[in-house]
């Protein structure tokens, strides 16, 4: 099988002032179809760095990276953001849904840049993706009038419309409460289980035992990259919690 | 791009602001609005002297004796003598570019009708007259050549001399009133042409043949001026120096010589209300041009604050496939459609303003269509103007700390 990501010795170095800070250095890894990774680190391990590098914002200093078998290092910005917008799905920690936006609306936002899609189509996936993540009641909810947890379903939601090779979360169960993001974490498996496959970074190293392969960073190298054969089901750690009054 | 799809993405980020927005718009449409009722209203005045100009005969050209020196002495020119009853044929039967000519000569005096009286001009003239000055005759008759050669106390009276001799109602027309002390039968009533833009009132007038104001009124030979018809406005200028060169030649003037006459037209009255009107209109368009620009500022403004403030949501837009020139695109549709919106009502808010004025203070009132296209011309020119700066500081930032922005 194709790999997904292929990092080749990646540095990416950063002026401040007259100092180059190397961010990271030398890192290089594969991450194959179907795999859920998570990439931990504390902060100024370089995660940030790769997360930016891997979601095609920023490019490497030196070093190859092949995302689903296009180079991107040569890449401009224009080619970047149709890469982004045709490949890579992303989930933010604070959501970043559009305020006062319905949740269709958000959803279809991808496929409102990518002109090959018809408006009819934009709205079906956009509530196929919505249904998909459990919020086929709250299609017309505005941003500002759902829960935590349900903005993230539906940035979720917005991150699979454009049917991505690739999700890449960024700290996705950072705001939440513990059970809401034990919610989120079980869907980010449900998704592993039907085939996507999904980069992971956190600093919260509770987090890597539900997923397949653990690749930890510090000071800008790849420390520990292990395979998980024992994936800890979300849903079991669900059950064992005490259940929430409302 | 798609531009369906960015125009439906700028209009539902204007949705989420729809307060701001109409304020934003505000500007916009005080601009415009100003814009289209400032210049409304100099048009209307424009368009209303040259209609009270057209009213007093356009194509009018006016001849009195002019400055004249006898000796070093300049002489008034109403002592002078200089246009003869020959001057008058020459110019009808050799001027080319004159379709009417009526010899002047008046007399200011008290009538009188049974126990009233009004003071008034009366005017010897021939038939001419009317179609020169635009005046027409609502009863009776003008008089005939006939009366001219025969200096028939006959006269054709204004309306206001009807209204202030005859105050039972009487009918006017073959009465007899005094003029002095000269009784005249009155055989026609002009019909009414109400003030000028100078405020004289044209139907405060006799007229009565020539022949008979200079022989039996004034005991002179001489005409006190002469009044002209061109074939058509254009042709005044042709006519005008028609006429100069006949008078020349007939009062035997050197090339040296100073005219001893002048010539006047219409013309030269209308291209000084003209330029005045066009003046004032200026002016006004230029303070409302202002309020136009100010209206575009407070876009360039709104859409900066908006641009800090939506960093996040821009981050977010590019980290999802939006390419710069698609934020661009779309912060420029964004102050586009605010601006055409505003210019939009503006329009319709300044023509409603335009109409309220004409019906509240009755001036003449006229909305042009250049001046709604130009404003919204400049309106969208506006938007696109001061929109374009904020757009581009939108699609210029890096989506990395776009993203991260608090």
């Amino acid at each position: 099988m194709n790999a997904i990501i292929e990092l080749k010795d990646i540095k990416r170095n950063f002026l401040v002032g007259n100092e180059t800070v190397h961010a990271l250095r030398e890192v290089s890894f594969v991450i194959r179809p179907g795999e859920f990774v998570t990439i931990m680190g504390t902060s100024g391990s370089g995660k940030s760095t790769l997360l930016n590098i891997l979601g095609c914002l920023d490019t490497p200093s030196s070093g190859e990276y092949r995302l689903d078998g296009y180079s991107v290092r040569q890449m401009g910005k224009n080619e970047r953001a149709e890469l982004r917008n045709h490949k890579i799905g992303f989930v933010f920690q604070s959501y970043n849904l559009l305020p006062k936006t319905t949740s269709i609306e958000n959803v279809e936002l991808p496929l409102m840049y990518n002109p090959a899609i018809s408006a009819k189509e934009r709205e079906r996936r956009a509530v196929a993706a919505l249904e998909a993540v459990g919020l086929h009641d709250r299609l017309y909810h505005k941003s500002n009038q759902m829960s935590g947890g349900q903005q993230q379903r539906v940035a979720i939601a917005r991150a699979l419309v454009n049917d991505p090779v690739l999700i890449l979360a960024d700290e996705a169960t950072g705001n939440l409460d513990t059970r809401t993001s034990f919610e989120i974490l079980s869907l980010f498996q449900d998704l592993h289980a039907r085939g996507r496959t999904i980069v992971f970074v956190t600093h919260n190293p509770e987090l890597s035992a539900y997923s397949s392969r653990t690749i930890v960073l510090k000071d800008g190298r790849v420390i520990q990259d292990t395979e998980n054969k024992k994936i800890a089901s979300v849903k079991e750690a669900l059950a064992a919690m005490p259940k929430t009054e409302d | 791009m798609n531009f369906t799809n960015l125009f439906r993405i700028a209009l539902r980020a204007l949705g989420n602001n729809k307060m701001r927005g109409f304020l934003t718009m505000l500007g916009i449409i005080i601009g415009v609005a100003s814009v289209i009722t400032m210049l409304a209203i100099g048009q209307g005045s424009k368009r209303s002297i040259r209609a009270q100009i057209a009213e007093m005969g356009s194509n009018m050209i006016m001849i009195h004796p002019g400055a004249d020196m006898r000796g070093g002495v300049r002489l008034d020119a109403a002592d002078m003598q200089s246009l003869k009853l020959e001057d008058y044929y020459s110019i009808v039967n050799e001027a080319g570019y004159v379709s009417a000519c009526s010899p002047s000569v008046s007399s200011g005096g008290q009538t009188i009708y049974g126990a009233n009286n009004y003071p008034t001009t009366m005017y010897g003239v021939n038939p001419d007259y009317l179609e020169i000055r635009k005046y027409s005759v609502a009863e009776g008759e003008m008089f005939s050549e006939q009366d001219i050669l025969s200096s028939a106390k006959v006269c054709v009276i204004g309306k206001t001399i009807v209204d202030n001799l005859f105050t039972n109602g009487e009918e006017p027309v073959v009465k007899i009133i005094r003029f002095g002390k000269i009784p005249f039968r009155i055989i026609g009533v002009l019909a009414s042409k109400g003030y000028n833009t100078m405020g004289m009132d044209q139907d405060d007038l006799m007229l009565a043949p020539y022949t008979t104001i200079q022989k039996r009124v004034l005991a002179i030979t001489h005409l006190q001026s002469i009044f002209c018809s061109a074939l058509t406005e254009e042709k005044t200028e042709d006519a005008e120096a028609e006429i100069s060169s006949i008078l020349r030649r007939n009062h035997k003037l050197k090339d040296v010589d100073d005219d001893d006459f002048n010539i006047r037209s219409q013309q030269e009255l209308s291209t000084m209300m003209n330029s005045t009107t066009d003046m004032m209109t200026m002016l006004l368009a230029c303070i409302a041009g202002i309020s136009l620009l100010v209206g575009g500022i407070g876009i360039m403004n709104i859409m900066y604050v908006s641009v800090t403030e939506r960093t996040r949501e821009i981050g977010l837009r590019m980290s999802i496939g939006a390419k710069g020139r698609d934020i661009l695109a779309q912060f420029l549709i964004e102050a586009i459609m605010i601006s055409v919106t505003g210019g939009i009502i503006g329009v319709i808010l300044g023509m409603g303003a335009s109409w309220m004025v004409k019906m509240m203070a009755g001036w003449p009132v006229y909305v042009q269509l250049y001046s709604v296209i130009l404003s919204f011309v400049v309106c969208t020119v506006t938007g696109i103007f001061f929109g374009w700066y904020p757009a581009q500081k939108a699609s210029n930032l890096d989506p990395i700390e776009a993203i991260r922005y608090e």
